[in-house]
């Protein structure tokens, strides 16, 4: 174990000591004061490497990680996960705008809202699948061009009207899957992919990281599963396939 | 609407074959990847819709019998309505798609490097003889430090207080640009990781990941990293000697890429860590890239997740402000910046874009090497010029306006065997370049290959050692941004401005 007061100190220095000490054989780090230090977990490696942050972390929390798990005590700022492979991150509080871009695993769970541009361009491949789970609401441009994984969108505190006040959703969505509470009419946001009742199988894989996702932060699955859900999947994993013609 | 089949589209080259000296072996049918051949029974048979005149069939036609000649069905001439605009008009009415094309823009836009002269002595300085002198070529790419400390050991001599950046070290001052795997195929970027392990040189895996076959070649491979982060992991980021990230291309500029589903093999999908089928979309910008600050923080990124032990290359094409863009990038800390001039090559571009959009490399390599000494952070970055690079007469004339080293892409794909028919996009290269048909990869030989891209940049690089010669200086380091050595021919005024050189006779 090894605990680091962050207060004062620069992102170079903490992230040298985080590395450090990963490299002699800590498994479990405590950070303190942290005060929007960047690139917290940053290219770190290691399943069994568990780091709690308390304060607040700068941009690109967990950029590149393969494997370890960061606990923000608190918000996060942008870049969540940017181009992560492997790991988990536990947000309780909200995140910033450009959460999990070009993610190609591990988990992502966020109490509260998220910014823009969360999810784009994440994408699975073979036994890796991300998943971005977010308790609160996101802003637009949500899963731009996603390309595998799932995001589920639950908006835990949201009315019930049919509306979604999201721009740009899942424009050029070609891979992956989000899952959302509420049965809306998909048409108006993207032509690429389309809203579906969910099937056994989607019940199965949702109650897995649903549990998971309440336990992380003591919801209620019971509050979870209020609202039924809804699927959203691409169209063709070609969308722009007849776009073009050779010169 | 009702399709029609009809098409105004005329064969562009006609297949001839003298059936007199064939031999009906067949090789043509077998080395054609557009299928424009086939036997008919007794003789070959020619499709000539289909030929794209990449010069296969005739280079192993053991009988010499195939002429490949422009039709000369002609479209009536016109200066105003060329015939290539004729038939984008014809195809696009008979698709409505999007007209792309591969290689670098066919337009005839005046080269800039073909109106400039190099000096050389005459008396009043002498030459030097590069057989019998050491010239040396050897290049560093990265951050210098604006100055250097030193402390003194107890017998007085200086030692290096200074910590150097990361560097690349270069033997002579060209790279490979960046083509990724599935753009090109695997046996191409083998042979260019074969000649620049033994040229002391490095390739780029551009947008593809890094195939398992190509990781022994780590310290002559600048790994990239774009919009779609493609294959990109911790370990990708730390297997190379730099990481690059791509912003722009001088084929594309502002625009993304684009890999059909059709060539994601179970390879391809493998190394760039995506399902087979899918198709692989680089969108336009990066989404975590939207300023200069966003930049920083993305070459940050990388700098922390590779322990500050790489440098960090940002690739950019050459627009309209590149002077004020390169500024930027290199104060957001980038350690090499890589300029992508309007002429560069592509897998895949739309023509609208590749024929319209970007400046000239030559223009935009004064104006950025003049900007950053004018700022005086010219030293913090090293310059990387492309943009078809055809010659080392072009590779020297880049480096007296300013670049570092310079970059070739097309050039190394000619020496494998392009005719530049810029059919890429389509898969069908017959030379096993920019295909993933497993019967046309075979053909290309990375040994056989790599050994003429060898040949090829030793030749360049005596070449260069000769003109340096004749200058009168044995260091390229000392023709870098000399641009006194430079004359201008044809220009005018404003050109010359832009150059920063003087006329010839001035």
């Amino acid at each position: 174990m090894m605990t680091i007061d962050a207060a004062g100190i620069h992102y170079k220095e903490l992230n040298r000591l985080i590395r450090e000490g990963i490299a002699n054989g800590v498994k479990k780090f405590f950070i303190e004061n942290v005060n929007g230090q960047y690139y917290i977990g940053d290219g770190i490696k290691g399943d069994d490497v568990v780091i709690n942050i308390n304060g607040t972390p700068g941009n690109d929390l967990g950029a590149f990680m393969d494997g370890p798990t960061l606990t923000v005590n608190n918000n996060a700022q942008d870049n969540v996960g940017n181009t992560m492979n492997a790991g988990k991150i536990i947000i309780n509080g909200d995140a910033g705008d450009v959460v999990g871009y070009g993610m190609r695993g591990g988990r992502i769970y966020i109490r509260g809202n998220a910014g823009y541009r969360v999810g784009i361009h994440m994408k699975g491949y073979n036994e890796q699948l991300p998943v971005i789970i977010i308790g609160g609401k996101v802003g637009s441009f949500f899963a731009e061009y996603m390309a595998g994984g799932v995001i589920v969108l639950l908006r835990l505190e949201d009315d019930d009207s049919d509306e979604l006040d999201i721009d740009y959703f899942a424009s050029g969505m070609h891979g992956g899957t989000i899952f959302i509470r509420k049965k809306i009419d998909f048409s108006k946001f993207s032509n690429e992919a389309e809203l579906y009742e969910i099937d056994d199988k989607d019940a199965g894989f949702l109650k897995e990281y649903l549990t998971d996702f309440a336990n992380s932060f003591n919801i209620s699955i019971e509050e979870i599963y209020k609202k039924p859900f809804y699927k959203i999947v691409p169209s063709s994993a070609r969308p722009y396939a007849h776009l073009y013609t050779s010169a | 609407m009702t399709k029609s089949s009809f098409s105004n589209i005329q064969s562009e080259y006609l297949a001839v074959i003298d059936h007199n000296k064939c031999v009906r072996c067949k090789r043509c049918i077998q080395n054609c990847g557009w299928g424009t051949y086939s036997f008919g029974g007794d003789k070959i048979l020619a499709d000539h819709s289909k030929c794209v005149a990449c010069g296969r069939c005739y280079t192993y036609c053991p009988e010499g019998a195939i002429s490949i000649i422009k039709n000369p069905t002609v479209i009536r001439e016109n200066a105003n309505w060329q015939e290539p605009l004729v038939k984008n008009i014809w195809r696009q009415s008979e698709t409505g798609g999007i007209v792309i094309s591969g290689m670098g823009t066919t337009f005839k836009y005046k080269k800039y490097f073909d109106h400039i002269l190099l000096d050389a002595c005459q008396v009043t300085n002498p030459s030097i003889d590069p057989l019998r002198e050491p010239m040396e070529l050897r290049t560093f790419l990265g951050k210098k430090p604006s100055k250097l400390d030193f402390d003194f050991d107890e017998k007085g001599e200086p030692v290096l207080k200074t910590k150097m950046p990361p560097q690349i070290e270069l033997q002579t001052p060209f790279v490979f640009g960046a083509m990724s795997y599935g753009s090109i195929s695997l046996n191409a970027q083998k042979a260019m990781a074969l000649a620049a392990r033994a040229l002391g040189i490095v390739m780029n895996t551009g947008e593809g990941g890094l195939h398992d076959d190509l990781v022994p070649f780590g310290k002559n491979i600048i790994v990239q990293v774009a919009s779609g982060r493609f294959g990109v992991h911790r370990d990708y980021l730390n297997s190379g000697v730099a990481v690059e990230i791509k912003i722009g291309q001088g084929a594309k500029p502002g625009i993304g890429g684009h890999l059909p589903g059709e060539k994601i093999g179970i390879d391809i999908s493998r190394t760039r860590m995506i399902p087979v089928g899918t198709d692989a979309i680089s969108p336009a910008p990066h989404h975590d890239i939207y300023s200069i600050e966003d930049l920083r923080q993305l070459i940050y990124a990388i700098k922390e997740a590779t322990d500050y032990e790489k440098p960090v290359s940002v690739k950019v094409a050459a627009v309209h402000n590149i002077a004020a863009i390169v500024s930027g990038i290199v104060r957001a800390g980038a350690d090499i910046v890589y300029i992508d001039g309007y002429s560069g090559g592509t897998g895949a571009a739309p023509i609208v874009i590749r024929d319209h959009v970007g400046i000239p490399i030559e223009l935009a390599l004064a104006q950025v090497d003049e900007r950053l000494r004018e700022e005086g952070i010219r030293n913090e970055a090293s310059i990387i010029a492309a943009g078809s690079i055809r010659s080392s007469a072009d590779a020297v004339k880049a480096i007296a306006l300013g670049a570092d080293a310079v970059a070739i892409g097309t050039a190394a794909l000619i020496v494998m065997g392009c005719h530049v028919c810029g059919k890429c996009n389509t898969g069908n290269c017959s030379w096993g370049i920019t295909t993933q048909r497993p019967e046309l990869v075979r053909r290309l030989d990375p040994e056989v290959y790599g050994e003429r891209l060898y040949n090829l940049i030793s030749a360049w690089s005596h070449e260069i050692q000769e003109v340096l010669g004749a200058m009168g200086v044995n260091s390229i380091e000392s023709l870098r941004g000399s641009r006194e050595r430079l004359r201008g021919i044809e220009l005018s005024d404003a050109e010359l401005k832009a150059l920063g050189i003087k006329h010839a006779g001035l």
